[in-house]
């Protein structure tokens, strides 16, 4: 939303303090970006050399060797597959927690919202170790191998970005006028009717940004992921680590890798930037 | 199956069940009702609820648990079995003199350093940003985008990124340093030694500060614009209206981005991780690396328990002080 501070012109002393500071902070952003875009571009002995800023010769090798060298494209499908499942099941399940914040008056509401908000000071470390056991033991108990599969991690994530989502999808679903589901449970609507028919789809671009936020915390996480999965089931936040052998860094790969991998995440970012501030507003206006 | 199905069904539809029944009893219908309405929002929390508790909260009970035990690579397939240790474990981490406790202690003095700095300096950039981008002015829309995306890139990426900018012989913040601008008179090692512990801080900062950014560009869209056009009426001038009116009026922003920022950072296990493995070189070994190594790569979970206990509740301590000292502060000043 544009808005002007005054109805004066600013003065050159602030226009110049935030040319400078604002074209520093770019350089600092951007640097690391150019540095992976630009080092995948070049053959191996020109990143094992001293740094050149601009490369010469190019090449696009480099993107046709991550798929060799290592399985990149099986740690990419089982990042995919985790990521996706975590998100569309961390959104299901927030969305009926925060339509029942939002809309009924319950004892234990206040708990509920500060305890869920609570486990996000958890240290991951503490109950990594314990997890894993739960997991074995469930394994060995019932049969459901938790331990060392997609269902284990998607389970474990799906949780990461539980808390956020509620709190976020709680504050749109507040943005929503009351009486718009109250018309449809006098229409002789279930509650259930109502969330789906009235408030999800007012609510949609807030529901949109929350699960590409879950996906993103999926697609990130590396201490679970160097905890509970093993050769087949490895995501790319461990397997991008293999790309460093005993005798050689293949650094040309591994920024066309890290390029790679960060495509879908960026992308979807940046298209969802508008809701998340959106939604961090209502959220700070409450 | 089908039977199992049909015995599954009756309890999510109970209440309709026994309404359709032959005799209904007005007023055992209506208290049915009465249930199905003030058990209904617990039926929606339900899901998220479980869920929690397999994850976050009955684990943390376990690794409670698990600190009192001695429980090495020895027990770990009967883990239940494994002895119990009283306040064995405390007694070694906490001990300043002993091997085990005054290396926790060091990695706690350097966490703490680490978290004063990353989060001080990601709260300022991120805030600047945000208070320079208020008005309008042709570029700000693609300023916003460049300042959010290291927020975007995966973490495991950015830190692979900046680990092959330290690289002594290849790496660009040595050529930038020692070749282009001639500060330092020989190339330096960056992942080692006692500039890891800077190494780790900037990573950190370049992480965090879009989201500050991001926290107070959305905490500005919630001030009204009639305070700044008062202001200008009277002659304040932009310097001022930033400080008299922008930066108290972001003060509820500031108070939580600061809490998240702390929690974030101090908790931070990615960035350690994957810029020095498992160990981390002794300036920059941080305490979530350092219970890592004791637990997974010493195998010695009683300890590394006890560890994280410890420092959940340093965290509960800081965060309840910090939420009392500054919810009173706000109150003073209102």
């Amino acid at each position: 939303m544009p808005r002007k501070r005054g109805l004066m012109a600013p003065p050159p002393s602030f226009i110049w303090t935030r040319r400078i500071v604002l074209t520093a902070l770019s350089v600092f952003a951007l640097v690391p970006v150019y540095v992976m875009v630009s080092s995948s571009l070049k053959p191996l002995q020109d990143v094992t050399s001293t740094f050149r800023w601009i490369p010469s010769p190019l090449t696009v090798t480099p993107y046709r060797d991550i798929w060799y060298t290592v399985p990149l494209a099986r740690y990419f499908l089982n990042s995919l597959i985790v990521s996706s499942a975590a998100a569309a099941a961390s959104v299901a399940v927030a969305v009926f927690a925060a339509y029942a914040v939002s809309r009924y008056g319950f004892r234990g509401k206040r708990i509920f919202t500060t305890a869920v908000l609570s486990t996000q000071m958890f240290p991951g470390i503490l109950f990594a170790l314990p997890l894993f056991l739960i997991f074995v033991s469930i394994g060995n108990a019932t049969g459901i191998p938790l331990y060392g599969s997609r269902g284990g991690l998607i389970i474990t994530y799906l949780t990461f970005s539980l808390p956020f989502a509620i709190w976020m999808l709680t504050s749109y679903f507040e943005s929503v006028p009351k009486a718009l589901d109250e018309a449809a449970l006098v229409d002789g609507c279930g509650p259930v009717r109502a969330l789906f028919r009235v408030v999800i789809p007012a609510a949609l671009p807030g529901i949109i940004a929350v699960t590409i936020y879950a996906f993103m915390t999926a697609w990130g996480e590396v201490l679970f992921a160097s905890v509970m999965t093993n050769n087949t089931t490895r995501t790319l936040a461990v397997g991008l680590a293999d790309y460093s052998t005993q005798n050689n860094v293949y650094w040309n790969q591994i920024m066309a890798a890290s390029l790679v991998v960060s495509v879908p995440v960026v992308a979807g970012f940046l298209l969802m930037q508008r809701y998340l501030v959106a939604g961090l507003t209502s959220g700070a206006v409450k | 199956m089908t039977v199992s199905l049909r015995r599954d069904a009756p309890p999510a539809g109970s209440g309709a069940g026994r309404g359709r029944g032959p005799a209904p009893q007005p007023r055992s219908v209506r208290l049915l009702n009465k249930i199905k309405k003030g058990g209904l929002p617990y039926l929606f929390l339900l899901p998220a609820l479980l869920l929690e508790l397999l994850v976050h909260f009955v684990p943390m009970i376990f690794g409670i648990l698990i600190s009192f035990k001695q429980l090495t690579l020895f027990f770990i397939r009967n883990w239940t079995g494994a002895p119990w240790a009283g306040f064995g474990n405390y007694h070694l981490v906490v001990d300043v003199h002993g091997a085990v406790g005054s290396a926790l202690l060091h990695s706690f003095f350097v966490t703490c350093a680490f978290t004063v700095l990353a989060v001080g300096l990601s709260w300022l950039f991120g805030t600047v940003a945000a208070i320079l981008t208020q008005d309008t002015f042709r570029g700000r829309a693609a300023l916003r985008t460049i300042f959010l995306t290291p927020f975007a890139l995966p973490v495991y990426a950015s830190v692979i990124i900046w680990a092959f900018m330290f690289q002594y012989n290849n790496g660009l913040v040595n050529e930038l340093l020692h070749n282009v601008l001639g500060i330092t008179s020989r190339p330096s090692f960056w992942l080692i030694g006692h500039n890891s512990f800077f190494a780790l801080v900037i990573i950190s900062i370049w992480r965090n500060w879009p989201f500050a950014f991001l926290c107070v560009m959305a905490g500005l869209q919630g001030i009204p614009r009639d305070l700044y056009e008062a202001s200008a009426i009277d002659g304040a001038g932009i310097w001022q209206q930033i400080r008299r009116i922008t930066m108290p009026s972001l003060r509820a922003v500031h108070q939580v981005l600061v809490l998240v920022l702390f929690l974030w950072t101090f908790n931070d296990f990615t960035t350690p991780f994957v810029l020095f493995g498992a160990s981390a070189p002794s300036p920059a070994d941080v305490v979530s690396v350092h219970i890592y190594q004791a637990s997974f790569i010493n195998w010695n979970f009683g300890e590394g328990s006890a560890m994280s206990v410890l420092m959940l509740i340093f965290l509960l301590l800081v965060t309840a002080a910090y939420l009392l000292g500054t919810s009173r502060r706000r109150g003073e000043n209102a």
